[in-house]
């Protein structure tokens, strides 16, 4: 692959081959962040960072990984770049940084950044690494945020922290829907994606 | 006693790995389609959360937690290193999968041949490193609280897969809507259990 398409390695990732909804990789560590919008999306800004630069850094050192330990060397930076991440956050937004608490660090096990080494990053040159991973980051971001803005807006009735739903509302009886900041939901909710986008794109699916 | 009993029970149920955090979600979907399989991981899983637990509670203990080092002695007391535990904590994960997959080759082939390709898999599942860092978050006050944590979350992970692959299996023969086959549908079930197992919260012992 000397040139690469740059529409196809960057956008397919955050649609067609959408990194959770279609891959089913990483929805390990980050659907208990959804409950609110706000740690939705610093966490898939992290998640979207870590995948790009560790993409970019496996793919400088493709050539120098002997393959037979190359799962520890890509566990090393991957854990290298969600501590630079980690620190950031700590440094400068603690309380978002508290709130996702273990979910952070679990990012190092996420699949889709692990995955895309494996898949891509060792295979080819920084730069359309450095894209693809970008592309993961966003696709699977894309997600979180989606799932996020339901649970937030049904189920406490605000948008990053902001009332949307008017107090005349409740006024008139209507209430939030409390299962919605349970766990749970957002697997449902998942699973109602994954159902919308399979009627769309009718070759995802599974016979 | 009763404290050791009411945290085993608590981390089965209540904070159970995969209804209440997700973790370990990836190899949960991947690995559900048959019990059989689905029981060699989870045992896998177990196993390994009792090994790697206890031993990084000891290094989160001794080495990294801010003041660990005061057994070196005066200077090194106020030495903090807990921006190491990730890189700490997965080096110890990925260095005793291995150890344990070579020990189990050698000592128990017929474990080996049924856990084979799931061994190397389990370096990098969430609820392995997700044990760890909640025990480091948890901050337990013996190696004994933190050995019953990794047992009791183990098993909870364990009883979970082995009860989607049950559902999996029955569910091969209904009908369901063609967008919806496969992962959708397991979503949409694993957030039905999700909310079955909700009814253990608050329980008290």
């Amino acid at each position: 692959m000397k040139d690469f398409d740059f529409k196809e390695t960057f956008l397919n990732p955050i649609f067609k081959g959408n990194p959770i909804s279609v891959l089913v990789l990483g929805i390990c560590s980050s659907l208990a962040v959804t409950v609110q919008l706000k740690g939705a999306c610093v966490m898939a800004l992290s998640v979207t960072i870590v995948t790009a630069l560790s993409s970019l850094v496996a793919s400088l050192l493709r050539n120098t990984i002997p393959n037979r330990i190359r799962i520890i060397v890509q566990l090393v930076v991957v854990a290298l770049m969600v501590i630079l991440v980690d620190q950031v956050l700590k440094a400068y937004v603690y309380s978002v940084s508290k709130t996702l608490s273990v979910y952070i660090g679990l990012i190092i096990t996420n699949c889709i950044v692990m995955g895309r080494i494996e898949a891509f990053a060792l295979g080819n040159k920084p730069f359309a690494s450095f894209m693809d991973g970008l592309g993961n980051g966003i696709g699977y971001g894309l997600i979180l945020v989606i799932v996020a803005f339901f649970r937030e807006l049904l189920g406490s009735g605000t948008l990053f922290g902001f009332r949307i739903i008017p107090e005349s509302f409740y006024d008139l009886g209507y209430m939030n829907n409390g299962l919605m900041i349970l766990p749970p939901m957002a697997l449902i909710l998942l699973g109602c994606i994954i159902w919308a986008q399979r009627s769309i794109q009718k070759e995802l699916q599974e016979k | 006693m009763a404290d050791y009993i009411s945290l085993f029970v608590k981390s089965i149920f209540v904070d159970n790995m995969i209804f209440a955090y997700f973790l370990g979600m990836c190899s949960y979907l991947a690995v559900s389609k048959n019990v059989k399989t689905a029981n060699g991981l989870g045992v896998a899983v177990v196993f390994v959360l009792l090994v790697t637990l206890p031993i990084n509670y000891l290094l989160n203990e001794f080495l990294l937690k801010p003041g660990a080092l005061a057994w070196l002695g005066e200077q090194y007391a106020t030495i903090d290193l807990s921006f190491l535990s990730f890189i700490v904590f997965i080096a110890v994960i990925a260095a005793i999968v291995q150890i344990v997959e070579m020990v189990v080759e050698k000592f128990a082939p017929a474990l080996y041949s049924q856990l084979g390709i799931f061994l190397p898999l389990i370096a990098v599942n969430c609820a392995i490193l997700g044990g760890s860092l909640f025990m480091q978050e948890k901050a337990f006050v013996n190696v004994g609280e933190a050995a019953t944590y990794a047992l009791g979350s183990g098993i909870g992970w364990w009883l979970a897969i082995i009860a989607l692959a049950a559902i999996r299996e029955k569910m091969a023969y209904s009908h369901v809507p063609a967008p919806l086959k496969g992962l959708g549908i397991t979503f949409i079930t694993v957030g039905l259990m999700g909310i079955a197992f909700m009814t253990f919260m608050g329980i008290q012992l």
